[in-house]
């Protein structure tokens, strides 16, 4: 009980800050995403588009590169797409947290169980570059 | 078809799909496929990609909500995460060599099989039966009720660790979030109690698609054009349902009118999956 009382960092106040970043990656990246779509379909609202053919996507917004220099054109895709990554980036991010939580909680076991799913993340971005 | 009137019609679109996922429990993925791809003869694998989008923001977002209120089991999700994340990154990474027309079928048959477990009576189980495994791992816990903490054990944690991997195969080649399967892992081979079960697995789900969507976004097949109006629509779609889900304690013939839905929607998969014409 005693070693209890004196720990710092609980499960709750996990739960709360796992809860908050969530929240505020969800609300930031759909917003970005929304900006994007509005200027997509201001800039291109009458533009004929097809979906029925597999072609992969615009060569601007396949690379970090272009996604960048196409928010500083605002092009409204890679507005989008950036939205995109960051949303995909939210669910990473709480993992990353939550390693944080399991080593102030000083619950080793678990810690090494979150990096090893954060390793696992990175494995499949690699294999994705390579394939 | 011009921009503004596709966006117009797959946000409508997505918001319903959103909204009846939400309602039932089976996700908004497994709706916004055949709509993209049956209704408006859109490329299944970017309707795998602008689905698993969605399903990361509609996830992310019901998961804030009920880690705070303190049913989700942190310590149960990070660990089985292992298993779904391994899984998504293989399924994410051999769907480039499987034929879209058996994806097609695949996606009908798991679709089929969502629509039956949610029809499916929920016994709420709690057990104290003590398991090893469980034991070391940390894995039992408690949720809150009004009567307050009520607490469980977690029992076949091997099963249930080995479905996960195929939970997490599943939602990286099919980009949806395959919560049944999930649910079916935890409530069905792990027996923990459902509401646990439900809130964990949707938990997961965020990291899980994250796993495979990092493979697709380099391989192009999530389109900014496509999946803006599908990740907005179902994220609306799911918050309304999750409002109106406080409201009403019963949806049961709901349950019924969307199982109909699916499997109609399912057999045309199907279908044109065996037909060649995805």
């Amino acid at each position: 009980m005693i070693e209890k009382m004196t720990k710092k960092f609980k499960d709750t106040d996990m739960q709360a800050v796992i809860g908050w970043i969530l929240r505020a990656g969800v609300l930031v990246s759909m917003s970005v995403i929304f900006i994007g779509g509005v200027i997509y379909l201001y800039r291109h609202g009458y533009t004929h588009v097809d979906y029925s053919k597999f072609v992969g996507v615009p060569d601007f917004v396949s690379n970090p590169a272009g996604i960048i220099h196409g928010i500083i054109t605002l092009r409204g895709r890679a507005i989008i797409q950036a939205g995109i990554v960051l949303l995909i980036a939210t669910p990473v991010i709480r993992v990353v947290f939550s390693a944080i939580g399991f080593i102030m909680e000083k619950d080793f076991l678990y810690t090494g169980i979150t990096m090893l799913v954060l390793l696992i993340i990175l494995a499949s971005m690699i294999s994705g570059h390579a394939g | 078809m011009s921009v503004t009137i596709l966006t117009l019609i797959i946000l409508v679109g997505s918001y319903l799909a959103g909204l009846l996922g939400s309602l039932t429990g089976l996700g908004g993925g497994v709706v916004i496929i055949p709509l993209l791809t049956i209704l408006l003869g859109v490329d299944i694998q970017y309707a795998i990609g602008a689905s698993l989008v969605s399903v990361i923001a509609t996830s992310s977002g019901s998961a804030a909500a009920y880690v705070k209120e303190g049913i989700t089991n942190i310590r149960l999700g990070m660990f089985l995460e292992i298993a779904t994340t391994i899984g998504a990154m293989v399924g994410a990474l051999i769907a480039v060599y499987i034929p879209t027309n058996f994806i097609a079928i695949l996606f009908g048959v798991i679709l089929i099989l969502s629509a039956v477990m949610s029809l499916k009576k929920k016994a709420e189980h709690i057990h104290q039966q003590k398991s090893v495994l469980a034991e070391k791992l940390k894995l039992n816990g408690s949720f809150p009720t009004p009567a307050g903490a009520v607490p469980y054990t977690v029992r076949n944690v091997g099963g249930g660790f080995f479905m996960m991997l195929f939970a997490g195969v599943i939602s990286g080649l099919l980009g949806i979030g395959s919560g049944a399967l999930k649910v079916l892992a935890m409530d069905g081979i792990m027996r923990i109690p459902f509401k646990v079960s439900t809130t964990t697995s949707n938990f997961m789900i965020g990291v899980t698609a994250a796993a495979s969507a990092v493979v697709y976004l380099q391989r192009g097949y999530i389109d900014p054009g496509l999946s803006m109006p599908v990740a907005i629509g179902v994220l609306l779609g799911a918050l309304s349902g999750s409002k109106i889900l406080v409201h009403t304690s019963s949806s049961g013939w709901l349950r019924v009118v969307f199982a109909v839905v699916v499997t109609f929607l399912a057999s045309q998969m199907i279908y044109k999956g065996i037909t060649g014409n995805i």
